[in-house]
């Protein structure tokens, strides 16, 4: 179990790096934190004939402020996404995901860029992404674009990104004031991948709820936005009843698979329960901050 | 065989610098290239823990890096963990509560505690038990191995 030979590239730049993937010709691979793409060259079930390393490109792990958002550059790694004062003030629920990503080791190494294009179907940041409208930067040798998260994720590993395309940064908006969140997992062991998670926010006006935000992993081959139960939760207050139908919207929403690790019914059935918990903490959360 | 690069990697304190294919894992390299047997390769796809190193004080998996990456970096292995023949606190405590069968989830698990310990300095056994979810051990069922830790908690006052 030792990976194909291959050529090593250090790329110093954004330019280079797309340039080196361009030459490659969809037979490069870019390499960050490698905690997912060196599984697959150990199991040989990549062979790429070009490695291209973009660790040593300065300026590209960082999470800074700006305005209403938060800027996070591709190469930060989880640890710092875990541990920012800056993402425990304004996306709490984001830190609070973080603890659920692997391990330390794994999250000392691991990249937000690097595991929103690998996009394993039970990943927690690809959730995240969606479920905080957040937008991608993409270079490539054409040029730079933006694509919202709702539209990168295609299928199971599968994203938006062409051969010469690298993701380079991260935009996510800030909570808003009045705002509660809420993130629910179940895996086998602490740390392994999620059999399911949820996680909402609900923002709150004049008691009731004015919005409300639902995104699941692990139940499809990409994360989703429960929409039914988003609307179902706008304009109202937070009650049992309320919270049954909610239930009720997501389990009618997804379509999991059968796995060796757990039946379609069970995930659809922890998916509920999930959303059910995360939107009640929301909710608890919300009413806290607003008193 | 592709083309070799030289490097040259910090370990325990020592400079090494060697040749080495860009597939080259960094736990092969110290294993195979230095004679740093004392990490372990289990898994080598990122799960079993038992290669577990420090890279620039960060604790990583030695299977899920290549040695290039390591060129000009500081990496600390079981082996730095004390002099030669003497055993840190954490060791000692190992030994004492019988924390280890087998041995070969040890080196993995004794590196990850080392910087956890440091970072979370009264941890509770919960917090333990989770940590420990990131490296294997068929033999302990885990038990000896929290008591250890439970052990070098009571036993040690502020600092290393």
């Amino acid at each position: 179990m030792k990976p194909a030979a291959f050529d090593y590239v250090i790329a110093d730049s954004i330019d280079m790096a797309v340039a080196s993937l361009a030459e490659g010709g969809g037979d490069a691979k870019i390499i960050a934190g490698g905690q997912s793409l060196v599984p697959m060259l150990n199991f040989r079930l990549l062979r790429p004939s070009v490695l291209i390393d973009i660790n040593r490109i300065g300026d590209l792990a960082f999470i800074e402020e700006a305005g209403k958002k938060i800027r996070v550059g591709a190469l930060t790694r989880h640890y710092q996404l875990e541990t920012s004062p800056v993402i425990a003030r304004h996306l709490p629920v984001l830190a609070s995901a973080m603890t659920h990503v692997a391990h330390l080791a794994i999250r000392n190494r691991g990249t937000i860029g690097g595991s929103l294009s690998h996009a394993d179907p039970a990943a927690e940041l690809p959730m995240m992404a969606l479920l905080l409208d957040a937008e991608l930067h993409i270079a490539s040798t054409s040029g730079k674009r933006t694509i919202a998260a709702r539209d990168f994720f295609v299928g199971a590993l599968t994203v938006d990104l062409a051969r010469d395309d690298i993701v380079t940064e991260i935009v996510l908006p800030k909570l808003p004031p009045k705002t509660g969140w809420g993130f629910e997992e179940v895996a086998r062991r602490s740390g392994d991948f999620a059999l399911a998670a949820a996680a909402a926010t609900l923002t709150l006006s004049a008691g009731v709820i004015s919005q409300a935000r639902i995104a699941l992993t692990g139940v499809g081959a990409t994360p989703v936005r429960a929409a039914e139960a988003e609307a179902l939760l706008v304009g109202q207050a937070l009650e049992p009843g309320l919270i049954d139908r909610i239930i009720d919207a997501v389990r009618a929403a997804i379509e999991p698979d059968t796995d060796l690790h757990a039946s379609s019914d069970y995930r659809r059935h922890l998916g509920g329960v999930l959303a059910g918990r995360a939107v009640s903490a929301a909710w608890r959360r919300a009413n806290e901050t607003a008193t | 065989m592709s083309k070799t690069r030289e490097i040259s990697v910090t370990v325990n304190g020592a400079v090494y610098r060697r040749a080495v294919e860009p597939r080259l894992l960094l736990a092969d390299f110290l294993r195979g290239e230095l004679g740093l047997t004392g990490t372990h390769v289990g898994c080598e796809h990122g799960v079993c823990g038992a290669c577990t190193v420090m890279v620039e004080s960060d604790s990583i998996r030695a299977c899920l890096m290549f040695a290039v990456q390591a060129d000009g970096c500081r990496v600390e292995t079981v082996e730095g963990l004390a002099a030669p023949g003497k055993m840190n606190a954490l060791q000692a405590a190992f030994h004492e509560h019988h924390a280890l069968q087998c041995g070969f989830c040890t080196p993995g698990i004794l590196m990850s505690l080392d910087i956890y310990l440091r970072d979370t300095p009264s941890p509770t056994e919960q917090d333990v038990r989770e940590f420990l979810g990131g490296h294997l051990c068929r033999c302990t069922g885990y038990e000896h191995i929290v008591a250890a830790v439970r052990a070098v908690k009571a036993k040690v006052a502020p600092g290393p």
